[in-house]
């Protein structure tokens, strides 16, 4: 490793930068929406930029600028020819570009979102993009899907379960999918919501906050 | 010394640097109709080898060179000659891109004077060729083998791009790219053959059909890959 | 005008101040041909170099080399007729522009991929284009060849070829038309590239973006 000061942004212990929190999950699950409601909440309180990693051109970016939540040239766009996964896993090298560049036109900053292409159960974030990851599923994928784990459901920081207002109508049990969480999270948090009905994703937005407080505790600069 | 090893992690498409998300105007071409099987295919994959594979080829080539008595002079001068051979904007952002992803993951696989001077030189980024010499130069390969891993990339990533573009069977894919080699040796041999502080002669082969693909694409606005 | 000096099968006329014609006085380039144009244009002076025909390349190994220098607040407009490279020929182009930093150029050259009906001969272009001794354009082309000419990534389907060169105090804006690219380099100059079925439409895509690489052509 090279001692080079313009190296300081891969340094592993995160001394002088933003958290980097990764939101992924499956297609329509609510990634977007989540992120659209986290910048809503923690946009007044935290100094915030916005990867999006979409699957088709840069629609998820357009939405989240249009919905105005957050200043349009804090949020940057990745290409991931094909393979979404790829692209927070195996060869994070454009995901982390994108991080720096908010950083240097825009930094300090608290907390950067790096929101996954929507993919399959067993997309998770290289430890070498994300510091923290939350992943997003919906009730309509049935209630089956914690029981049946696979690394985004088992490893996230966070697992989020998302649009709960259409429980009743697909016949998704809660209580099932809380126990079965529970049981493959080994204690790790996991939390309802319904952003239709919760503009802000509340109770995750709190968790978010949280993580970045033991981080900025845990990393402050130390001259 | 390593540079056999190295040359192969360079090539390689795993190397976390970004390729994966560049089709090399293979997506345009795909979405345009000019590629719709393996023929079409084969023939676009030769001539992007003969044209911007030995370019790229040649640049890495002389980019290894200079990494191996790397000076900030000689590296903005080896970049503008670059320059000179990417008419198309879309084309020259599409490698600087490259360029500057490579740099960053390279140098720190392989600490290095040559990449180190190469960041400081070009700061926004360096062509990818430039940065692929550069890199091969810190890893120990020399600048033939350099030159062999910049054609070859030139031909794998548009390939892989219209595997997934085009849902073609990768085993005669990789057919394609194995009847390839005999050019791909051709490609690296022409790229050596200038190796002096003087890059005004090296290849400068232009593609219009490249050109216009790529500035196309940017315009495009349903797209999976960078470039 | 200064001096004005050709030997068949190529002769210069001047047919205007400032105004030079090329006149094929023979069948031209022909096999082992070599025919070697120099273009100087001093300081504050302005040519136009036109010829009254298309050039034929007729079969056998010819060359063709162009050296432009152009000063500093000259201008050089050169837009001869297409090159037609009959089935056979086996042409090779050397262009070679030395331009002043505030020299003002525009440099058109067109190519036919054989006549009417045959296959392309073969030909091989090369232009560098400096301003100020420092490289602003390098560009070659390879015709005829059938491992790669008709690639999609080259040619494709196309039956001429043609670009102009232009530099001076432009736009630096990005334009596209089917077949049809203006693109400004990153040095102080931008190229308008332009594939086509004919040579009527490669004119015209050439003019259209000749026009929008500089506002003030009429």
């Amino acid at each position: 490793m090279s001692a080079n000061h313009e190296d300081h942004h891969h340094a592993p212990d995160g001394h002088g930068r933003a958290l980097r929190l990764g939101i992924g999950g499956p297609v329509g699950s609510g990634k977007t929406a989540l992120v659209a409601a986290l910048c809503r909440s923690l946009g007044p309180s935290l100094r915030l930029g916005v990867v999006t990693n979409d699957i088709y051109t840069t629609e998820d970016a357009d939405f989240l600028r249009r919905a105005g939540v957050i200043d349009a040239d804090r949020i940057l766009a990745v290409q991931t020819g094909c393979c979404p996964h790829t692209a927070i896993r195996d060869d994070i090298a454009a995901n982390i570009d994108a991080v720096e560049t908010l950083e240097e036109r825009f930094g300090p900053l608290d907390l950067v979102i790096v929101e996954s292409g929507g993919d399959n159960l067993t997309a998770t974030f290289s430890r070498g993009l994300a510091d923290r990851q939350i992943f997003v599923l919906d009730v309509s994928g049935g209630d089956k899907v914690p029981r049946k784990g696979g690394p985004g459901v088992t490893a996230a920081d966070l697992l989020v379960v998302n649009k709960t207002d259409l429980a009743p109508m697909v016949g998704a049990d809660l209580t099932v999918m809380s126990r079965d969480a529970a049981k493959v999270r080994d204690g790790k948090p996991v939390l309802f919501t319904s952003i239709r009905e919760d503009k802000g994703a509340h109770s995750v937005a709190e968790w978010v906050v949280g993580i970045v407080d033991t981080w900025q505790h845990q990393h402050a600069h130390t001259v | 010394m390593h540079g056999d090893m190295a040359m192969l992690l360079l090539a390689d498409s795993r190397l976390p640097a970004g390729g994966h998300a560049h089709s090399g105007g293979a997506e345009e071409a795909v979405r345009v109709g000019a590629i719709t099987g393996p023929e079409d295919l084969a023939r676009f994959l030769r001539g992007r080898l003969a044209t911007a594979g030995v370019v790229t080829a040649a640049l890495a080539a002389a980019a290894c060179e200079v990494g191996s008595n790397p000076q900030p002079g000689r590296w903005q001068r080896l970049d503008a000659e670059a320059d000179a051979r990417i008419s198309s904007p879309a084309q020259r952002e599409a490698s600087r891109t490259q360029g500057r992803l490579l740099v960053r993951t390279t140098r720190r696989i392989w600490p290095s004077e040559s990449l180190e001077t190469l960041a400081q030189a070009v700061p926004d980024g360096a062509h990818h060729p430039v940065a692929l010499g550069a890199a091969a130069a810190a890893a120990g390969c020399e600048p033939r083998q350099a030159a062999l891993a910049a054609a070859y990339t030139s031909v794998t990533a548009p390939a892989t791009a219209a595997v997934r573009l085009l849902g073609l069977d990768p085993v005669l894919v990789h057919r394609l790219l194995a009847d390839l080699a005999p050019a791909l040796n051709d490609a690296a041999h022409e790229a050596c053959v200038i190796q002096a502080d003087d890059w005004s002669d090296l290849p400068a082969h232009a593609a219009p059909a490249l050109d216009l693909l790529a500035e196309q694409h940017l315009r495009t606005e349903v797209r999976l890959f960078v470039s | 005008m200064e001096t004005l000096r050709s030997d068949p099968p190529l002769t210069l006329r001047q047919t205007g101040p400032g105004v030079v014609h090329l006149v094929s006085t023979a069948a031209g380039p022909l096999g082992g041909d070599h025919l070697d144009l120099t273009i100087d244009v001093a300081p504050l002076t302005s040519l136009s170099v036109f010829s009254v025909a298309s050039t034929l390349a007729l079969p056998g190994r010819s060359l063709l080399t162009v050296t432009a220098r152009v000063g500093s607040g000259a201008s050089l407009h050169y837009s001869p007729e297409p090159i037609v490279l009959a089935d056979g020929c086996d042409l090779r182009v050397q262009v070679r522009l030395e331009l002043a930093p505030d020299a003002s150029v525009f440099w058109r050259e067109e190519l036919v991929f054989g006549r009417h009906g045959e296959p392309s001969g073969r030909c091989h272009t090369r232009l560098d284009a400096t301003v100020g001794g420092v490289p602003l354009l390098r560009q070659e082309l390879v015709i005829g060849d059938p491992a790669t000419h008709d690639s999609p990534a080259v040619f494709g389907t196309a039956h001429c070829a043609g670009s102009t060169l232009l530099t001076g105090d432009l736009p630096r804006e990005r334009h596209l038309a089917d077949g049809c690219a203006v693109l400004p380099l990153a040095g102080p100059g931008t190229l308008v590239s332009a594939l086509a079925p004919d040579t009527v439409e490669l004119r015209r895509r050439l003019e259209w973006g000749e026009r929008l690489a500089d506002k003030t052509l009429p």
